[in-house]
């Protein structure tokens, strides 16, 4: 059998969810306190890829990544970088696909946060960056792990954007959701099979270890 | 000394209200700010520690200009000399008491003050237990070691105590005053408690429809 879909999956998976943490938690912090009304806008376009097609984002993503286009060309020439039909380019798509999946649940582990919390650490005499890294963030454990393991698993389920965006090139861009797409085409069902059922197998691991430590935190701090 | 003369309108439990302000508050005093809950009490406190921005008005500390609105000057709390403490302890849960201290710490300075602060209020047998395991009297004991461990010069106390039992009230009412002679603090104590103002304070602020109806002594306004 051949495992490359699977290891190219898990290395997209894992490339979307570092990046995202680095953008998200940045972003959610500002739409969690920022008080300027422009943030409703900046959490309407993140929450895009929530209620759009994929085909819709992976559409405008082929045209922009197009090298006969401003931004293709851009990269292009300044950076020697090729984004459509490469792995790289189903990285950035699946970043913007994927984000309000860090995003949201990130957002409301900051909101959840009590107010004179922050307070207190600015009487404190501490800045942004410290309340940030030794108040917040170990106060929202839960938030973080459910927002990397989403980010994660929505980029293991991708399939429009990244056949948009990425086509079908074995060991270059065929993910495992287009190798299945790929194995039903040319009638091997039995090949289709297997990989549904290793998929499904990891998918549901992966959100029952979640559910299980979610819970387990919780019944620790008395929460449950 | 404290050198207040500040304005800032409010939203309060009978909608728009102003507070007008102006006090001197000599160094040393420990001064207890009363009056009907929603009269803007908290609101002084917060202008003082920076929490809260004053629409106009100039509050100078020792000589130092904390906020001068027609000059442009509005210190960040961060860079203000005193020490708050909040009603609700707003001890941070993922920090033991020693470590809730310990973030309080400014760079460079000694650490034997948390040792000190601990000792003081009497909870070194405890410095390793979470926050989540005390009891509110032994939460705002931390609370008031830990507003104390930067050596403020003023001393901020937001209703610290009417989340307690009369029994703790005592003690910690005892703790304050102790900390208040012997770090010779500036201490204004937010309360709506006549007995409390009366066994603490030296000096009483009555605030009533956003302004100071009354600045004198307890017995004088409580009556012997």
């Amino acid at each position: 059998m051949d495992f490359s879909p699977f290891y190219l999956t898990f290395k997209l998976a894992l490339f979307t969810s570092l990046i995202l943490f680095l953008l998200g938690i940045p972003l959610a912090y500002w739409l969690a306190y920022s008080k300027y009304r422009i943030k409703y806008a900046v959490e309407a376009i993140v929450s895009l890829p929530l209620v759009l097609p994929p085909t819709v984002l992976g559409f405008y993503l082929l045209l922009a990544f197009s090298p006969e286009n401003a931004v293709g060309a851009f990269l292009d020439d300044f950076f020697d970088l090729r984004l459509v039909f490469t792995f790289p380019g189903l990285v950035v798509a699946s970043v913007i696909y994927s984000m309000p999946f860090m995003v949201q649940p990130l957002r409301s582990g900051f909101t959840s946060i009590p107010k004179a919390w922050l307070d207190t650490a600015q009487t404190l005499g501490k800045g942004r960056w410290l309340t940030l890294s030794r108040v917040l963030l170990p106060n929202m454990k839960n938030s973080l792990l459910s927002a990397g393991v989403l980010s994660f698993a929505h980029t293991v389920g991708e399939f429009g954007v990244v056949l948009m965006v990425g086509g079908n090139i074995p060991e270059e861009t065929r993910v495992i959701s287009v190798a299945i797409y790929n194995e039903v085409e040319a009638m091997n069902y039995g090949q289709a099979n297997t990989y549904s059922l290793l998929l499904i197998g990891f998918s549901f691991m992966v959100l029952l270890i979640t559910y299980w430590v979610n819970h387990d935190k919780n019944r620790v701090l008395g929460y449950d | 000394m404290i050198e207040l003369d500040l304005e800032k309108s409010l939203f309060g439990p009978e909608g728009r209200m102003k507070l007008t302000v102006s006090c001197q508050i000599n160094e040393g005093e420990l001064v207890g700010l009363y009056g009907p809950s929603g009269a803007g009490k908290s609101s002084v406190l917060r202008m003082i520690s920076g929490l809260m921005k004053p629409d106009a008005g100039t509050l100078r500390v020792s000589g130092e200009s904390w906020f001068d609105r027609e000059q442009g000057v509005n210190l960040k709390p961060q860079k203000r000399n005193m020490g708050m403490v909040f009603q609700e302890y707003s001890l941070f849960p993922n920090m033991t008491v020693r470590e809730n201290l310990e973030f309080a710490l400014e760079k460079g300075q000694d650490p034997g003050i948390v040792s000190e602060m601990l000792e003081r209020v009497g909870l070194e047998k405890l410095e390793a237990k979470k926050p989540m395991v005390l009891s509110g009297g032994q939460k705002q004991r931390v609370a008031l070691a830990r507003a104390m461990v930067r050596k403020p010069g003023i001393l901020l106390l937001d209703e610290p105590l009417s989340a307690l039992d009369m029994k703790m009230r005592g003690r910690l009412q005892e703790y304050i005053v102790q900390f208040h002679k012997d770090y010779a603090l500036t201490t204004l104590l937010v309360s709506h408690d006549a007995s409390e103002i009366r066994r603490m304070a030296e000096r009483i602020l009555v605030l009533e429809n956003g302004q100071f109806s009354f600045d004198g002594e307890p017995s004088q306004f409580f009556g012997h």
